[in-house]
C-alpha cells in the first residue's frame, strides 16, 4: 500500500464525485453524477436494470479500466485525491477499495488460500492462520468451514461461497468495500446473515452496495441513491441519480415522484 | 403425461416416435464408434505383438537395455532408439512448453489489439499445417548449418558435461529435438490458449479486484485454473514428438549405436529406425522392428498414464 494513498484516510467523506460522466466509447452510460460517500456508512444504489449502478460502482475501484472503451469526464476524489489522476496506480486503488461481485467467484483453490490470496499479494508478514480465522469469523463463515480449510472454496454452497468472497475481500483490510448485488443468488437466511454482517463491517469499513431488494436497502443502508434511466434524443439510454439522501428520507418522504413510485413498487 | 396432452392446447407436448428413435440411435451409434476405436487399437496392438513374438522370445527384456542393433549378427536391442526417442522429445518439450505457454498467455490476454492478434493466432496455427518433410528440409539446409558452430562451441567449452561430450557432425539428436520443438509449439500454444481463454471472466475480475497485477493474475489464477487444459495440450504434443518420423529421420543422423549421452552426437529414434529399415528388412529383423514398435506403443501409453495422473492430482476444479 502506498503512502500516497494512505495519507489522507482521516476525512469524513471517502468518495466525492463532481459532474461525473461515464462513457463506454461514444455511449454515455451515466451522466452528471455528483455525490459524497460518508465514511463508515452503508450507501445503497437502487434503480431499474441498466441504469448504470454497476458501472458507477466499478468506477470507485477502477475496475472499469479493464474495459477498453471505458472513459470518464469529470472527477472522482478519494479522500481528496483525484482517483483518475495519471500518477494513481489502479492496482493500488484496488488494494484499498475491495469488491464483492454479484456472482460468487471464489478461486479454484482451498478456502484457506482464497482468503490468503490478497494478504500474500500485499506481502503480509503477520500470522496468516490468525488472519484467515479472523476474516472468516467476520464474514460469519468460520463455524461452517473451520474443520475443512483445505477444502476447495468452489465446493461450498452458493451462500457460503459469497461469504467466502466477503471474507476474502476483508482479509486485506481495505478502506472501502464495494458490493454489487451480493445477495442476488442467495436464500433469505443467507441474505439476512450478510445484512447483519454489513452492520458489523461498517464499524471498520465504508460500504457501497448495489441492490434490487428494496427491503434490503431500507433495512441495511444509511444512505440511498436512486438511479433512473432516460433515453436522450439519440436514443442512448443514459442513467442518472434522481435522488440521493438518507435512507429513511428516500423511503418515507422522497422529494421526487419517480423515487416514490420506485420504492413503493409502482414503477414503470 | 397423458393429462397434459388432453388440453386443447395448440402446442404438441408429445415427442414423436421419430425424434425418440433419432436420440436412441445417436446414443447407440456413438457407443458403437467408441467401442470400435478401442477395438481397432487392440487389434493393432495384437497384430504388432504377434509379429514381434519371435524377437520377444529371443531377446526378452534384454532388448530394452541392449544398444546393439546388428542385422549381420542377428542381434537386436533398442536402447539407442528408446534413448533417442525420449531425449529428442524431452528437448522438444523443454523448449516448446515455456515458449508455447508464453505465446498462449500473450495471445489470450489483451496485450495486442484484435486486429493484430487474430492474424498471429492464425499464423501460429498454420505452423501446425506445414508437412514434416518440409521441416526436415528446412532443418537440413537452414537449421543444421546454423547450429553447427554453436554445437562446436558447446563441445569445446562445456565438453566436460556429458551432454556435450562429442563434437557435432552435422545432423544429430539436438537438431532433431529442436525441429520437434518447433513442430509441437503450435499444438501447445493453441490448446493452452483455449484453456486460458476458457477461464471464467469472474476469476480474472476477482483477482484484479483484490489488487493483483496483471502478472500476478496470470501466474497465480489463470495458469493454475487452465492447468489441466495446458497439460492436456502438452501431452498431445509429447505424443506427436515421440511418434514423429519424417523430420526426425532426416535430421537425427540415424546412427544405430550409442556410446555417449551427448546430444550433439548422432542417434536414432524408434520411428526413425522403423522408417529406415522396414523396406529392406526380412526375417528376425522384421520381428525386432515390430518389437521396437511395440516398445514405442508402450512408452506412449506410460507417458499418457503418467500425465493423466499428474493432471488429476494437480488440476483445479472450476
Ligand atoms: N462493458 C460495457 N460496454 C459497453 N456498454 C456497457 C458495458 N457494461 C455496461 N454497459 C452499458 O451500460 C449501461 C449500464 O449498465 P450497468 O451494468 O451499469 O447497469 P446496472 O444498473 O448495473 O443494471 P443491473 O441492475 O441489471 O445490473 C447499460 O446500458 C449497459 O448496456
Ligand atoms: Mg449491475
Amino acid at each position: 500500500m502506498t503512502s500516497r494513498l494512505q495519507s489522507a484516510r482521516q476525512t469524513d467523506s471517502v468518495f466525492h464525485t463532481e459532474d461525473l460522466n461515464i462513457y463506454y466509447g461514444n455511449f454515455l452510460a451515466v451522466r452528471d453524477l455528483s455525490i459524497d460517500i460518508a465514511k463508515n456508512s452503508i450507501t445503497a444504489f437502487i434503480g431499474p436494470s441498466g441504469c448504470g449502478k454497476s458501472t458507477v460502482l466499478r468506477c470507485f475501484n477502477r475496475l472499469n479500466d479493464l474495459i477498453k472503451s471505458f472513459h470518464i469526464k469529470g472527477k472522482i476524489y478519494y479522500h481528496d485525491q483525484d482517483l483518475y489522476a495519471s500518477e494513481i496506480d489502479p492496482v493500488e486503488v484496488r488494494r484499498q477499495v475491495g469488491m464483492v461481485f454479484q456472482k460468487p467467484n471464489p478461486f479454484p483453490k482451498s478456502i484457506y488460500d482464497n482468503i490468503a490470496f490478497g494478504p500474500r499479494l500485499l506481502g503480509y508478514k503477520g500470522d496468516m492462520d490468525e488472519l484467515v480465522e479472523q476474516s472468516l469469523k467476520q464474514a460469519a463463515l468460520w463455524d461452517d468451514v473451520k474443520d475443512k480449510l483445505k477444502a476447495f472454496g468452489t465446493d461450498l454452497s452458493g451462500g457460503q461461497q459469497q461469504r467466502l468472497c466477503i471474507a476474502r475481500a476483508i482479509a486485506v483490510q481495505p478502506d472501502v468495500i464495494l458490493m454489487d448485488e451480493p445477495c442476488s443468488a442467495l436464500d433469505p437466511i443467507s441474505t439476512l446473515k450478510i445484512e447483519d454482517l454489513l452492520q458489523e463491517l461498517k464499524e471498520k469499513y465504508t460500504i457501497m452496495i448495489v441492490t434490487h431488494n428494496m427491503q434490503q436497502a431500507s433495512r441495511a443502508s444509511d444512505y440511498t441513491a436512486f438511479f433512473n434511466v432516460e433515453a436522450n434524443s439519440k436514443g442512448q439510454r443514459t442513467g442518472y441519480v434522481v435522488e440521493y439522501d438518507r435512507t429513511e428520507a428516500i423511503f418515507q418522504s422522497p422529494k421526487e415522484q419517480a423515487t416514490q413510485a420506485y420504492v413503493s413498487g409502482r414503477f414503470g | 403425461m397423458a393429462s397434459t396432452t388432453d388440453h386443447s392446447s395448440p402446442m404438441n407436448r408429445k415427442r414423436s416416435a421419430a425424434t425418440r428413435l433419432i436420440d436412441d440411435g445417436f446414443v447407440w451409434g456413438t457407443t458403437a464408434i467408441a467401442i470400435a476405436v478401442g477395438l481397432l487399437l487392440a487389434v493393432i496392438a495384437l497384430q504388432v505383438g504377434e509379429d514381434a513374438l519371435p524377437a520377444i522370445q529371443k531377446f526378452g527384456l534384454g532388448f530394452l537395455v541392449s544398444n546393439r542393433w546388428s542385422v549381420i549378427d542377428g542381434e537386436f536391442g533398442a536402447l539407442t532408439q528408446i534413448y533417442g526417442t525420449l531425449v529428442t522429445s524431452f528437448i522438444a518439450l523443454l523448449i516448446a512448453v515455456p515458449i508455447g505457454v508464453g505465446v498462449a498467455i500473450f495471445l489470450s490476454e489483451d496485450f495486442l489489439p484484435p486486429r493484430i492478434k487474430q492474424p498471429i493466432v492464425f499464423l501460429v496455427e498454420l505452423l501446425a499445417a506445414i508437412p514434416s518433410v518440409v521441416y526436415g528440409l528446412w532443418g537440413i539446409f537452414v537449421l543444421i548449418p546454423f547450429l553447427s558452430p554453436i554445437g562446436i562451441w558447446l563441445n569445446a567449452n562445456l565438453g566436460w558435461i556429458p551432454l556435450f561430450s562429442t563434437a557435432p557432425a552435422g545432423p544429430g539428436i539436438y537438431a532433431a529435438g529442436l525441429v520437434l520443438a518447433i513442430m509441437i509449439l503450435p499444438i501447445i500454444a493453441a490448446i493452452s490458449r483455449d484453456a486460458m481463454v476458457a477461464v471464467p471472466a469472474e476469476l480474472r475480475q476477482a483477482a484484479y479486484g483484490l489488487g493483483a497485477t496483471r502478472w500476478e493474475t496470470i501466474f497465480q489464477i489463470l495458469l493454475p485454473a487452465g492447468f489441466s487444459g495446458i497439460a492436456g495440450g502438452v501431452m498431445l504434443a509429447l505424443g506427436r514428438a515421440m511418434g514423429e518420423t519424417m523430420a526426425v529421420t532426416m535430421l537425427i543422423g540415424n546412427s544405430n549405436t550409442i556410446d555417449s549421452f551427448s546430444i550433439l552426437s548422432q542417434g536414432s529414434t524408434v520411428s526413425s529406425l522403423l522408417a529406415n529399415q522396414f523396406a529392406e528388412a526380412g526375417g528376425l529383423q522384421v520381428s525386432a522392428l515390430m518389437y521396437a514398435a511395440l516398445v514405442l506403443f508402450g512408452l506412449t501409453l506410460v507417458v499418457n498414464v503418467l500425465a493423466e495422473i499428474v493432471v488429476r492430482r494437480f488440476s483445479l476444479k472450476l
